[in-house]
Protein backbone atom coordinates (compact mmCIF):
# COMPACT_ATOMS: atom_id res chain seq x y z
CA UNK A 1 0.00 0.00 0.00
CA UNK A 2 2.41 2.17 0.88
CA UNK A 3 4.47 2.05 -1.87
CA UNK A 4 1.63 2.22 -4.52
CA UNK A 5 0.47 5.58 -2.23
CA UNK A 6 4.51 6.17 -3.21
CA UNK A 7 4.06 6.08 -6.73
CA UNK A 8 0.27 7.10 -7.34
CA UNK A 9 2.09 10.41 -5.37
CA UNK A 10 4.57 10.64 -7.60
CA UNK A 11 3.24 9.66 -11.05
CA UNK A 12 0.13 12.71 -10.08
CA UNK A 13 2.75 15.36 -9.46
CA UNK A 14 4.35 14.83 -12.76
CA UNK A 15 7.52 13.26 -10.70
CA UNK A 16 8.31 10.51 -12.83
CA UNK A 17 10.65 12.14 -15.25
CA UNK A 18 13.17 12.55 -11.80
CA UNK A 19 13.52 8.94 -11.63
CA UNK A 20 17.05 7.36 -11.87
CA UNK A 21 15.81 5.17 -15.50
CA UNK A 22 17.29 6.49 -18.81
CA UNK A 23 14.35 5.31 -20.40
CA UNK A 24 12.44 7.53 -17.58
CA UNK A 25 14.71 10.27 -18.59
CA UNK A 26 13.25 10.41 -21.83
CA UNK A 27 10.06 11.07 -21.14
CA UNK A 28 8.41 13.40 -23.57
CA UNK A 29 5.00 13.59 -22.27
CA UNK A 30 5.70 14.14 -18.50
CA UNK A 31 1.98 14.18 -16.28
CA UNK A 32 3.19 17.72 -15.11
CA UNK A 33 0.77 18.09 -12.11
CA UNK A 34 1.53 20.58 -9.83
CA UNK A 35 3.14 19.29 -6.90
CA UNK A 36 1.24 19.42 -2.99
CA UNK A 37 1.86 22.37 -1.27
CA UNK A 38 3.14 22.92 1.69
CA UNK A 39 0.15 22.05 4.32
CA UNK A 40 -2.00 20.99 1.84
CA UNK A 41 -4.23 17.76 2.77
CA UNK A 42 -3.12 14.89 0.12
CA UNK A 43 -5.52 12.19 0.22
CA UNK A 44 -4.86 9.15 -1.70
CA UNK A 45 -8.30 7.18 -2.66
CA UNK A 46 -8.71 3.69 -2.26
CA UNK A 47 -9.16 1.48 -5.40
CA UNK A 48 -11.51 -1.24 -6.52
CA UNK A 49 -8.70 -3.77 -6.00
CA UNK A 50 -8.14 -2.09 -2.50
CA UNK A 51 -12.01 -2.52 -2.16
CA UNK A 52 -11.77 -6.57 -2.44
CA UNK A 53 -9.35 -7.08 -0.17
CA UNK A 54 -11.28 -5.54 3.01
CA UNK A 55 -13.69 -6.96 5.55
CA UNK A 56 -16.81 -5.10 4.18
CA UNK A 57 -19.77 -7.37 4.30
CA UNK A 58 -20.10 -8.54 0.50
CA UNK A 59 -23.34 -6.88 0.13
CA UNK A 60 -21.61 -3.32 0.39
CA UNK A 61 -18.90 -4.54 -1.79
CA UNK A 62 -21.80 -5.31 -4.04
CA UNK A 63 -23.10 -2.02 -4.01
CA UNK A 64 -20.03 0.25 -4.20
CA UNK A 65 -18.97 -2.15 -7.01
CA UNK A 66 -22.55 -1.10 -8.83
CA UNK A 67 -21.79 2.57 -8.12
CA UNK A 68 -18.59 2.46 -9.64
CA UNK A 69 -20.41 0.73 -12.79
CA UNK A 70 -22.55 3.39 -12.87
CA UNK A 71 -20.20 6.02 -12.32
CA UNK A 72 -18.33 4.78 -15.36
CA UNK A 73 -20.84 4.12 -17.73
CA UNK A 74 -23.44 5.94 -16.62
CA UNK A 75 -24.68 5.70 -20.55
CA UNK A 76 -26.32 2.83 -19.06
CA UNK A 77 -29.19 5.41 -17.75
CA UNK A 78 -29.44 7.11 -21.31
CA UNK A 79 -33.04 8.09 -21.48
CA UNK A 80 -33.93 7.27 -18.11
CA UNK A 81 -31.35 9.82 -16.19
CA UNK A 82 -28.73 10.72 -18.63
CA UNK A 83 -30.12 12.88 -21.79
CA UNK A 84 -26.71 13.38 -23.57
CA UNK A 85 -23.63 11.56 -24.12
CA UNK A 86 -21.19 11.93 -20.92
CA UNK A 87 -20.43 9.75 -17.76
CA UNK A 88 -19.53 10.49 -14.48
CA UNK A 89 -15.78 9.20 -15.47
CA UNK A 90 -15.96 12.06 -18.20
CA UNK A 91 -15.15 15.01 -16.34
CA UNK A 92 -14.09 13.18 -13.48
CA UNK A 93 -10.93 11.68 -14.67
CA UNK A 94 -9.35 8.02 -13.73
CA UNK A 95 -12.55 6.66 -11.91
CA UNK A 96 -12.93 9.84 -10.10
CA UNK A 97 -9.80 9.36 -7.96
CA UNK A 98 -7.39 11.89 -9.95
CA UNK A 99 -6.87 14.94 -8.59
CA UNK A 100 -6.66 17.78 -10.73
CA UNK A 101 -10.29 16.30 -12.41
CA UNK A 102 -12.67 16.80 -10.18
CA UNK A 103 -12.00 13.85 -7.72
CA UNK A 104 -15.52 13.17 -5.67
CA UNK A 105 -14.18 12.14 -2.32
CA UNK A 106 -13.98 15.70 -1.33
CA UNK A 107 -17.62 15.93 -1.68
CA UNK A 108 -18.33 13.09 0.26
CA UNK A 109 -16.38 15.13 3.55
CA UNK A 110 -17.02 18.22 2.91
CA UNK A 111 -21.01 17.78 2.19
CA UNK A 112 -23.55 18.00 3.94
CA UNK A 113 -22.56 21.78 3.38
CA UNK A 114 -23.94 25.23 2.26
CA UNK A 115 -23.74 25.79 -1.66
CA UNK A 116 -24.44 29.13 -3.31
CA UNK A 117 -25.52 27.89 -6.64
CA UNK A 118 -28.85 26.87 -5.27
CA UNK A 119 -28.52 28.67 -1.65
CA UNK A 120 -28.87 26.18 0.66
CA UNK A 121 -27.11 23.40 2.53
CA UNK A 122 -26.79 20.28 0.19
CA UNK A 123 -26.09 16.98 0.98
CA UNK A 124 -24.22 14.16 -1.11
CA UNK A 125 -27.41 12.99 -3.07
CA UNK A 126 -28.30 16.58 -3.85
CA UNK A 127 -24.80 16.87 -5.31
CA UNK A 128 -24.98 14.10 -7.33
CA UNK A 129 -28.48 15.11 -8.54
CA UNK A 130 -26.89 18.48 -10.12
CA UNK A 131 -24.66 16.73 -11.92
CA UNK A 132 -27.19 14.83 -13.35
CA UNK A 133 -29.79 18.17 -13.75
CA UNK A 134 -26.94 19.80 -15.56
CA UNK A 135 -23.66 17.96 -16.97
CA UNK A 136 -25.72 15.19 -18.20
CA UNK A 137 -29.19 17.18 -19.14
CA UNK A 138 -31.05 14.96 -16.94
CA UNK A 139 -33.18 13.46 -14.23
CA UNK A 140 -31.65 12.24 -11.55
CA UNK A 141 -31.78 8.98 -10.01
CA UNK A 142 -34.79 9.67 -7.01
CA UNK A 143 -33.31 10.70 -3.67
CA UNK A 144 -32.93 7.28 -1.94
CA UNK A 145 -33.21 5.03 -4.92
CA UNK A 146 -30.97 2.15 -5.41
CA UNK A 147 -28.89 3.88 -7.93
CA UNK A 148 -28.19 7.11 -6.07
CA UNK A 149 -27.47 5.52 -2.69
CA UNK A 150 -24.50 3.06 -4.95
CA UNK A 151 -22.99 6.17 -6.59
CA UNK A 152 -23.08 7.94 -3.19
CA UNK A 153 -21.26 4.55 -1.86
CA UNK A 154 -19.00 4.81 -4.10
CA UNK A 155 -18.08 8.32 -3.65
CA UNK A 156 -17.76 7.65 0.11
CA UNK A 157 -16.02 4.37 -0.46
CA UNK A 158 -13.17 6.77 -2.50
CA UNK A 159 -13.39 9.25 0.61
CA UNK A 160 -12.07 6.19 3.15
CA UNK A 161 -10.49 7.36 6.04
CA UNK A 162 -10.93 11.52 5.15
CA UNK A 163 -12.31 12.82 8.15
CA UNK A 164 -16.03 14.11 7.53
CA UNK A 165 -16.65 17.77 7.57
CA UNK A 166 -13.66 18.20 6.51
CA UNK A 167 -12.63 21.87 5.41
CA UNK A 168 -12.80 22.01 1.59
CA UNK A 169 -10.27 25.26 1.29
CA UNK A 170 -6.68 23.31 1.19
CA UNK A 171 -7.06 19.77 -0.46
CA UNK A 172 -4.76 19.27 -2.64
CA UNK A 173 -6.27 18.65 -6.74
CA UNK A 174 -9.78 19.16 -5.63
CA UNK A 175 -12.27 20.09 -8.14
CA UNK A 176 -10.35 22.22 -11.23
CA UNK A 177 -8.36 24.15 -9.38
CA UNK A 178 -8.70 27.63 -11.07
CA UNK A 179 -5.53 28.69 -13.56
CA UNK A 180 -3.92 32.14 -13.36
CA UNK A 181 -6.07 34.83 -15.42
CA UNK A 182 -5.05 35.36 -19.07
CA UNK A 183 -2.16 37.03 -19.96
CA UNK A 184 -4.49 38.35 -22.76
CA UNK A 185 -8.26 38.92 -22.93
CA UNK A 186 -9.65 35.07 -23.89
CA UNK A 187 -10.75 35.12 -27.66
CA UNK A 188 -13.18 33.30 -29.83
CA UNK A 189 -10.89 33.01 -32.81
CA UNK A 190 -7.49 32.01 -31.26
CA UNK A 191 -9.44 29.47 -29.34
CA UNK A 192 -10.80 28.19 -32.36
CA UNK A 193 -7.74 27.49 -33.88
CA UNK A 194 -6.49 25.64 -30.39
CA UNK A 195 -9.64 23.79 -31.02
CA UNK A 196 -8.62 22.85 -34.36
CA UNK A 197 -5.48 21.68 -33.89
CA UNK A 198 -6.04 19.92 -30.58
CA UNK A 199 -9.05 18.53 -30.10
CA UNK A 200 -11.24 18.20 -33.49
CA UNK A 201 -9.70 14.82 -33.77
CA UNK A 202 -11.49 13.05 -31.20
CA UNK A 203 -14.38 16.02 -30.29
CA UNK A 204 -14.92 16.52 -33.88
CA UNK A 205 -15.36 19.96 -35.96
CA UNK A 206 -18.83 20.42 -35.04
CA UNK A 207 -18.42 19.76 -31.08
CA UNK A 208 -20.32 16.22 -31.60
CA UNK A 209 -17.82 13.53 -30.79
CA UNK A 210 -17.93 10.04 -32.09
CA UNK A 211 -20.30 7.25 -31.66
CA UNK A 212 -19.06 4.09 -32.60
CA UNK A 213 -21.05 1.48 -33.37
CA UNK A 214 -23.85 3.05 -31.06
CA UNK A 215 -21.54 3.56 -28.34
CA UNK A 216 -20.49 7.25 -26.91
CA UNK A 217 -16.22 7.21 -27.50
CA UNK A 218 -16.07 10.92 -27.44
CA UNK A 219 -18.37 13.21 -25.57
CA UNK A 220 -19.97 15.99 -27.21
CA UNK A 221 -18.98 19.69 -25.73
CA UNK A 222 -21.40 21.18 -27.29
CA UNK A 223 -24.70 21.10 -29.15
CA UNK A 224 -28.03 18.56 -28.43
CA UNK A 225 -26.18 15.99 -26.87
CA UNK A 226 -23.62 17.61 -24.80
CA UNK A 227 -23.84 19.39 -21.19
CA UNK A 228 -26.21 22.20 -21.24
CA UNK A 229 -26.29 25.88 -20.29
CA UNK A 230 -26.67 25.22 -16.18
CA UNK A 231 -23.39 22.77 -15.94
CA UNK A 232 -20.51 24.53 -13.86
CA UNK A 233 -18.58 23.55 -16.78
CA UNK A 234 -19.37 25.77 -19.26
CA UNK A 235 -17.97 28.38 -16.58
CA UNK A 236 -14.46 29.75 -18.53
CA UNK A 237 -12.67 29.40 -15.37
CA UNK A 238 -13.73 25.55 -15.06
CA UNK A 239 -13.47 24.35 -18.27
CA UNK A 240 -9.99 26.35 -18.76
CA UNK A 241 -8.81 24.23 -16.10
CA UNK A 242 -9.89 20.94 -16.83
CA UNK A 243 -8.78 21.05 -20.27
CA UNK A 244 -5.30 22.15 -18.98
CA UNK A 245 -4.98 19.49 -16.49
CA UNK A 246 -6.95 16.62 -18.28
CA UNK A 247 -7.09 16.89 -22.24
CA UNK A 248 -5.71 16.08 -24.92
CA UNK A 249 -6.38 12.61 -23.08
CA UNK A 250 -2.86 11.13 -21.86
CA UNK A 251 -1.40 14.54 -22.32
CA UNK A 252 -2.25 16.86 -19.24
CA UNK A 253 -0.65 20.50 -18.72
CA UNK A 254 0.82 20.32 -22.40
CA UNK A 255 -1.21 23.66 -23.57
CA UNK A 256 -0.20 26.91 -22.18
CA UNK A 257 -2.69 28.71 -19.87
CA UNK A 258 -3.67 30.94 -22.59
CA UNK A 259 -4.57 27.87 -25.28
CA UNK A 260 -6.62 26.62 -22.19
CA UNK A 261 -8.93 29.31 -21.73
CA UNK A 262 -9.07 30.55 -25.20
CA UNK A 263 -10.27 26.97 -26.28
CA UNK A 264 -12.76 27.06 -22.93
CA UNK A 265 -13.74 30.72 -24.28
CA UNK A 266 -14.47 29.08 -27.67
CA UNK A 267 -16.12 25.90 -26.94
CA UNK A 268 -18.78 26.99 -24.27
CA UNK A 269 -19.74 29.97 -26.86
CA UNK A 270 -21.26 27.30 -28.89
CA UNK A 271 -25.33 26.27 -28.19
CA UNK A 272 -26.32 23.60 -26.10
CA UNK A 273 -29.44 22.62 -24.19
CA UNK A 274 -31.72 25.18 -22.28
CA UNK A 275 -30.42 26.02 -18.56
CA UNK A 276 -33.04 24.17 -16.70
CA UNK A 277 -33.34 27.38 -14.50
CA UNK A 278 -34.34 29.14 -17.38
CA UNK A 279 -37.28 31.72 -16.85
CA UNK A 280 -38.43 32.21 -20.26
CA UNK A 281 -36.10 34.92 -20.70
CA UNK A 282 -32.48 34.12 -21.45
CA UNK A 283 -31.29 37.97 -20.39
CA UNK A 284 -33.51 37.61 -17.28
CA UNK A 285 -32.00 34.10 -16.70
CA UNK A 286 -28.49 34.98 -16.71
CA UNK A 287 -29.50 38.42 -14.35
CA UNK A 288 -31.15 36.33 -12.03
CA UNK A 289 -27.97 33.70 -11.43
CA UNK A 290 -25.33 35.62 -12.44
CA UNK A 291 -23.37 36.61 -9.46
CA UNK A 292 -23.54 33.13 -7.90
CA UNK A 293 -22.84 31.20 -11.34
CA UNK A 294 -22.80 33.28 -15.20
CA UNK A 295 -21.07 35.74 -14.66
CA UNK A 296 -18.57 33.54 -15.58
CA UNK A 297 -20.54 31.97 -18.66
CA UNK A 298 -21.20 33.59 -22.04
CA UNK A 299 -24.53 32.59 -21.99
CA UNK A 300 -27.31 35.14 -22.10
CA UNK A 301 -24.59 37.27 -24.28
CA UNK A 302 -23.52 38.27 -27.80
CA UNK A 303 -20.70 36.17 -29.13
CA UNK A 304 -19.34 36.07 -33.05
CA UNK A 305 -23.09 37.79 -33.78
CA UNK A 306 -24.97 35.02 -31.91
CA UNK A 307 -26.89 35.30 -28.90
CA UNK A 308 -26.42 32.22 -26.79
CA UNK A 309 -29.00 30.27 -25.16
CA UNK A 310 -31.49 32.42 -26.84
CA UNK A 311 -34.02 29.22 -27.74
CA UNK A 312 -36.30 26.45 -26.00
CA UNK A 313 -34.17 23.44 -26.71
CA UNK A 314 -34.12 21.04 -24.33
CA UNK A 315 -31.69 18.55 -26.41
CA UNK A 316 -32.65 15.16 -26.38
CA UNK A 317 -35.13 15.53 -22.82
CA UNK A 318 -38.45 16.50 -23.26
CA UNK A 319 -38.54 18.72 -19.95
CA UNK A 320 -36.66 21.49 -18.92
CA UNK A 321 -35.74 21.38 -15.30
CA UNK A 322 -35.89 18.37 -13.31
CA UNK A 323 -38.67 18.44 -10.11
CA UNK A 324 -35.82 17.52 -8.06
CA UNK A 325 -34.05 21.08 -8.17
CA UNK A 326 -36.24 23.07 -5.86
CA UNK A 327 -35.36 25.47 -2.76
CA UNK A 328 -35.11 24.28 0.76
CA UNK A 329 -35.89 26.13 3.70
CA UNK A 330 -35.56 22.98 6.38
CA UNK A 331 -38.16 25.07 8.72
CA UNK A 332 -40.90 23.28 10.03
CA UNK A 333 -43.53 22.89 6.77
CA UNK B 1 -44.56 -11.21 -39.53
CA UNK B 2 -42.20 -13.62 -40.13
CA UNK B 3 -41.32 -11.65 -43.49
CA UNK B 4 -41.70 -8.04 -41.42
CA UNK B 5 -38.78 -9.48 -38.89
CA UNK B 6 -36.76 -10.62 -41.92
CA UNK B 7 -37.01 -7.39 -43.84
CA UNK B 8 -36.34 -5.76 -40.12
CA UNK B 9 -33.31 -7.38 -40.18
CA UNK B 10 -32.14 -6.81 -43.58
CA UNK B 11 -33.09 -3.34 -43.08
CA UNK B 12 -30.76 -3.51 -39.79
CA UNK B 13 -27.95 -5.37 -41.52
CA UNK B 14 -28.20 -2.77 -44.47
CA UNK B 15 -27.79 0.53 -42.19
CA UNK B 16 -24.81 -1.25 -40.36
CA UNK B 17 -23.10 -2.21 -43.45
CA UNK B 18 -23.41 1.86 -44.03
CA UNK B 19 -22.24 3.47 -41.22
CA UNK B 20 -19.22 0.61 -40.54
CA UNK B 21 -18.44 1.69 -44.17
CA UNK B 22 -15.67 4.09 -44.46
CA UNK B 23 -15.52 7.08 -46.18
CA UNK B 24 -12.23 6.67 -47.90
CA UNK B 25 -13.65 5.78 -51.58
CA UNK B 26 -11.48 2.87 -54.12
CA UNK B 27 -12.23 -0.15 -55.52
CA UNK B 28 -12.33 -3.48 -53.80
CA UNK B 29 -11.39 -5.47 -56.64
CA UNK B 30 -9.51 -3.52 -58.23
CA UNK B 31 -7.32 -3.54 -54.78
CA UNK B 32 -7.84 -7.44 -54.78
CA UNK B 33 -5.83 -7.49 -57.90
CA UNK B 34 -3.08 -5.06 -56.43
CA UNK B 35 -2.67 -7.45 -53.75
CA UNK B 36 -0.44 -9.78 -55.08
CA UNK B 37 2.76 -8.60 -53.79
CA UNK B 38 0.64 -8.13 -50.53
CA UNK B 39 -0.05 -11.50 -49.72
CA UNK B 40 2.95 -13.22 -49.37
CA UNK B 41 3.23 -11.81 -45.71
CA UNK B 42 -0.64 -10.56 -45.00
CA UNK B 43 -1.66 -13.67 -46.35
CA UNK B 44 -4.68 -14.03 -49.24
CA UNK B 45 -7.55 -13.69 -46.30
CA UNK B 46 -6.07 -10.68 -44.88
CA UNK B 47 -4.89 -12.58 -41.55
CA UNK B 48 -1.22 -11.63 -41.44
CA UNK B 49 1.11 -14.02 -38.92
CA UNK B 50 2.23 -13.63 -35.75
CA UNK B 51 5.99 -14.19 -35.64
CA UNK B 52 7.36 -14.68 -32.79
CA UNK B 53 11.09 -13.57 -32.07
CA UNK B 54 10.51 -12.18 -35.92
CA UNK B 55 8.63 -9.34 -37.36
CA UNK B 56 4.78 -10.04 -37.28
CA UNK B 57 3.05 -8.88 -40.00
CA UNK B 58 -0.47 -7.51 -38.82
CA UNK B 59 -3.67 -8.62 -39.80
CA UNK B 60 -5.47 -6.04 -42.22
CA UNK B 61 -8.83 -7.60 -42.67
CA UNK B 62 -11.82 -5.65 -41.53
CA UNK B 63 -9.28 -2.33 -40.68
CA UNK B 64 -10.56 0.82 -41.39
CA UNK B 65 -9.81 1.83 -44.59
CA UNK B 66 -8.87 5.76 -44.34
CA UNK B 67 -6.38 4.26 -41.21
CA UNK B 68 -4.69 1.72 -43.26
CA UNK B 69 -4.54 4.63 -46.67
CA UNK B 70 -2.82 7.18 -43.97
CA UNK B 71 -0.22 4.17 -42.98
CA UNK B 72 0.58 3.29 -46.84
CA UNK B 73 0.77 6.97 -47.36
CA UNK B 74 3.16 7.65 -44.13
CA UNK B 75 4.86 4.87 -45.25
CA UNK B 76 5.56 6.00 -48.94
CA UNK B 77 6.27 9.62 -47.36
CA UNK B 78 8.77 8.29 -44.89
CA UNK B 79 6.51 9.55 -41.77
CA UNK B 80 5.84 5.56 -40.86
CA UNK B 81 9.34 3.83 -40.96
CA UNK B 82 9.09 0.32 -42.20
CA UNK B 83 12.02 -0.76 -44.35
CA UNK B 84 9.73 -4.12 -44.63
CA UNK B 85 6.77 -2.53 -46.07
CA UNK B 86 8.53 0.72 -48.24
CA UNK B 87 9.84 -0.98 -51.02
CA UNK B 88 6.19 -2.70 -51.79
CA UNK B 89 4.53 0.40 -51.01
CA UNK B 90 6.83 2.48 -53.08
CA UNK B 91 5.32 0.25 -56.29
CA UNK B 92 1.45 1.13 -55.44
CA UNK B 93 -0.11 4.85 -57.14
CA UNK B 94 -2.54 6.52 -54.58
CA UNK B 95 -5.31 4.95 -56.68
CA UNK B 96 -3.76 1.22 -55.49
CA UNK B 97 -3.50 2.56 -52.55
CA UNK B 98 -7.05 3.33 -52.02
CA UNK B 99 -8.10 0.52 -53.39
CA UNK B 100 -5.82 -2.21 -51.42
CA UNK B 101 -6.82 0.00 -48.26
CA UNK B 102 -10.72 -0.67 -49.20
CA UNK B 103 -10.50 -4.13 -50.38
CA UNK B 104 -8.68 -5.18 -46.95
CA UNK B 105 -11.30 -3.57 -44.84
CA UNK B 106 -13.73 -5.44 -46.33
CA UNK B 107 -12.73 -9.14 -45.64
CA UNK B 108 -13.92 -10.66 -42.00
CA UNK B 109 -11.65 -10.39 -39.28
CA UNK B 110 -9.41 -13.18 -38.54
CA UNK B 111 -8.65 -14.37 -34.91
CA UNK B 112 -5.84 -13.04 -33.90
CA UNK B 113 -2.22 -15.43 -32.65
CA UNK B 114 0.68 -14.86 -30.19
CA UNK B 115 -1.08 -14.15 -27.08
CA UNK B 116 -1.26 -18.17 -25.80
CA UNK B 117 1.68 -18.62 -23.99
CA UNK B 118 0.38 -16.16 -21.03
CA UNK B 119 -0.38 -16.91 -17.16
CA UNK B 120 -3.80 -16.51 -15.89
CA UNK B 121 -2.22 -12.71 -14.70
CA UNK B 122 -0.76 -11.07 -17.22
CA UNK B 123 -4.04 -11.76 -18.78
CA UNK B 124 -5.65 -10.35 -16.12
CA UNK B 125 -3.27 -7.30 -16.15
CA UNK B 126 -3.53 -6.73 -19.93
CA UNK B 127 -7.24 -6.59 -19.46
CA UNK B 128 -7.32 -4.00 -17.26
CA UNK B 129 -4.84 -1.85 -18.93
CA UNK B 130 -7.25 -2.11 -22.08
CA UNK B 131 -10.07 -1.59 -20.37
CA UNK B 132 -9.74 0.37 -17.32
CA UNK B 133 -6.22 1.74 -17.45
CA UNK B 134 -3.89 2.38 -14.62
CA UNK B 135 -4.17 5.93 -13.80
CA UNK B 136 -2.13 5.81 -10.63
CA UNK B 137 0.84 5.92 -13.60
CA UNK B 138 -1.54 7.78 -16.15
CA UNK B 139 -1.59 4.98 -18.64
CA UNK B 140 -5.23 5.46 -20.09
CA UNK B 141 -7.06 2.75 -20.92
CA UNK B 142 -6.99 1.44 -24.83
CA UNK B 143 -10.77 1.78 -25.04
CA UNK B 144 -11.00 5.25 -24.37
CA UNK B 145 -9.30 6.33 -27.56
CA UNK B 146 -9.57 2.49 -29.45
CA UNK B 147 -13.19 2.17 -29.25
CA UNK B 148 -15.67 -0.61 -27.94
CA UNK B 149 -14.01 -3.43 -27.39
CA UNK B 150 -11.27 -2.04 -28.61
CA UNK B 151 -12.18 -3.03 -32.03
CA UNK B 152 -11.66 0.84 -33.42
CA UNK B 153 -13.45 4.32 -33.06
CA UNK B 154 -13.56 6.21 -36.44
CA UNK B 155 -10.26 6.55 -38.79
CA UNK B 156 -8.00 7.04 -36.98
CA UNK B 157 -7.80 4.54 -33.80
CA UNK B 158 -7.58 1.76 -35.74
CA UNK B 159 -9.07 -1.50 -33.93
CA UNK B 160 -6.68 -3.26 -32.11
CA UNK B 161 -8.60 -6.55 -30.77
CA UNK B 162 -8.19 -9.87 -32.62
CA UNK B 163 -4.58 -7.88 -34.01
CA UNK B 164 -1.40 -10.39 -33.48
CA UNK B 165 0.20 -10.07 -30.34
CA UNK B 166 3.63 -9.82 -31.83
CA UNK B 167 2.39 -6.64 -33.97
CA UNK B 168 1.34 -4.78 -31.33
CA UNK B 169 3.93 -5.21 -29.17
CA UNK B 170 6.67 -4.65 -31.81
CA UNK B 171 4.93 -0.73 -32.31
CA UNK B 172 4.57 -0.43 -28.78
CA UNK B 173 7.60 -0.76 -28.73
CA UNK B 174 8.78 1.34 -31.53
CA UNK B 175 6.93 4.51 -30.30
CA UNK B 176 8.82 3.90 -26.95
CA UNK B 177 12.46 3.83 -28.61
CA UNK B 178 10.95 6.77 -31.12
CA UNK B 179 11.00 4.82 -34.07
CA UNK B 180 6.99 5.65 -34.94
CA UNK B 181 5.47 8.91 -34.80
CA UNK B 182 3.02 8.81 -37.28
CA UNK B 183 0.32 8.67 -34.18
CA UNK B 184 -1.83 11.99 -34.46
CA UNK B 185 -0.61 14.35 -32.25
CA UNK B 186 1.37 11.76 -30.34
CA UNK B 187 -1.64 10.22 -28.76
CA UNK B 188 -0.21 6.67 -28.78
CA UNK B 189 3.42 7.85 -28.14
CA UNK B 190 2.34 9.46 -24.92
CA UNK B 191 0.94 6.22 -23.53
CA UNK B 192 3.31 3.78 -24.64
CA UNK B 193 6.48 5.43 -23.35
CA UNK B 194 4.67 4.94 -19.83
CA UNK B 195 4.32 1.32 -20.25
CA UNK B 196 7.14 -1.14 -19.38
CA UNK B 197 7.80 -4.29 -20.52
CA UNK B 198 5.50 -6.37 -18.47
CA UNK B 199 2.50 -4.02 -19.42
CA UNK B 200 3.19 -4.08 -23.10
CA UNK B 201 3.64 -7.78 -22.99
CA UNK B 202 0.50 -8.68 -20.79
CA UNK B 203 -1.78 -5.94 -22.95
CA UNK B 204 -0.59 -6.96 -26.69
CA UNK B 205 -1.45 -10.45 -25.43
CA UNK B 206 -4.70 -9.84 -24.27
CA UNK B 207 -6.00 -7.86 -26.89
CA UNK B 208 -4.94 -10.77 -29.49
CA UNK B 209 -7.23 -12.70 -28.10
CA UNK B 210 -10.60 -10.51 -28.30
CA UNK B 211 -12.56 -10.62 -31.13
CA UNK B 212 -11.55 -7.75 -33.82
CA UNK B 213 -15.88 -7.45 -34.90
Amino acid sequence: MRNRTFLFAQAIAGAVALSASAVQADIQYPVNNPQPKEGQYVHVPPTMEDLEKTEFHPELKRVIRRGYDLFMNTQQLRGKNVFNSMNCSSCHMGEGRLPFAGPVWPAAVILPNYRPKNDHVNNLEERIAGCFSFSMNGQPPEYGSDDMIALAAYHQWLAKGVPIYSSGKNMYGRGYPKLAEPEQKMDYQRGKKVYEENCMICHSSDGSGLVQNGKEVFPAVWGDRSYNWGAGITRHFTLSSFVKHNMPLGQPNTLTDQQAWDVAYYINSHERPQEPRYTGDVKETREKYLDTFHVHTNYGLKVEGRLLGDHKNTGEKDFLKPDVLRPRTYTAD
Amino acid sequence: MKKYQCMTLIAAGLSLAISSASALEGDAQAGKEATVMCVACHQGDGGGMNIPKGESWPALSGLDADYMYKQLQDIKSGARESVTMKAFVSTLTDKQMRDVSVYYSQLPAVAGKGGEDVTEEELAHGEKLAMQGDWDRYIVPCKSCHGPNNQGAGQHFPGIAGQHAGYISDQLHAWKKGKRHNDPQHLMLAIAERLDDNDIRAVSAWLSRQPAQ
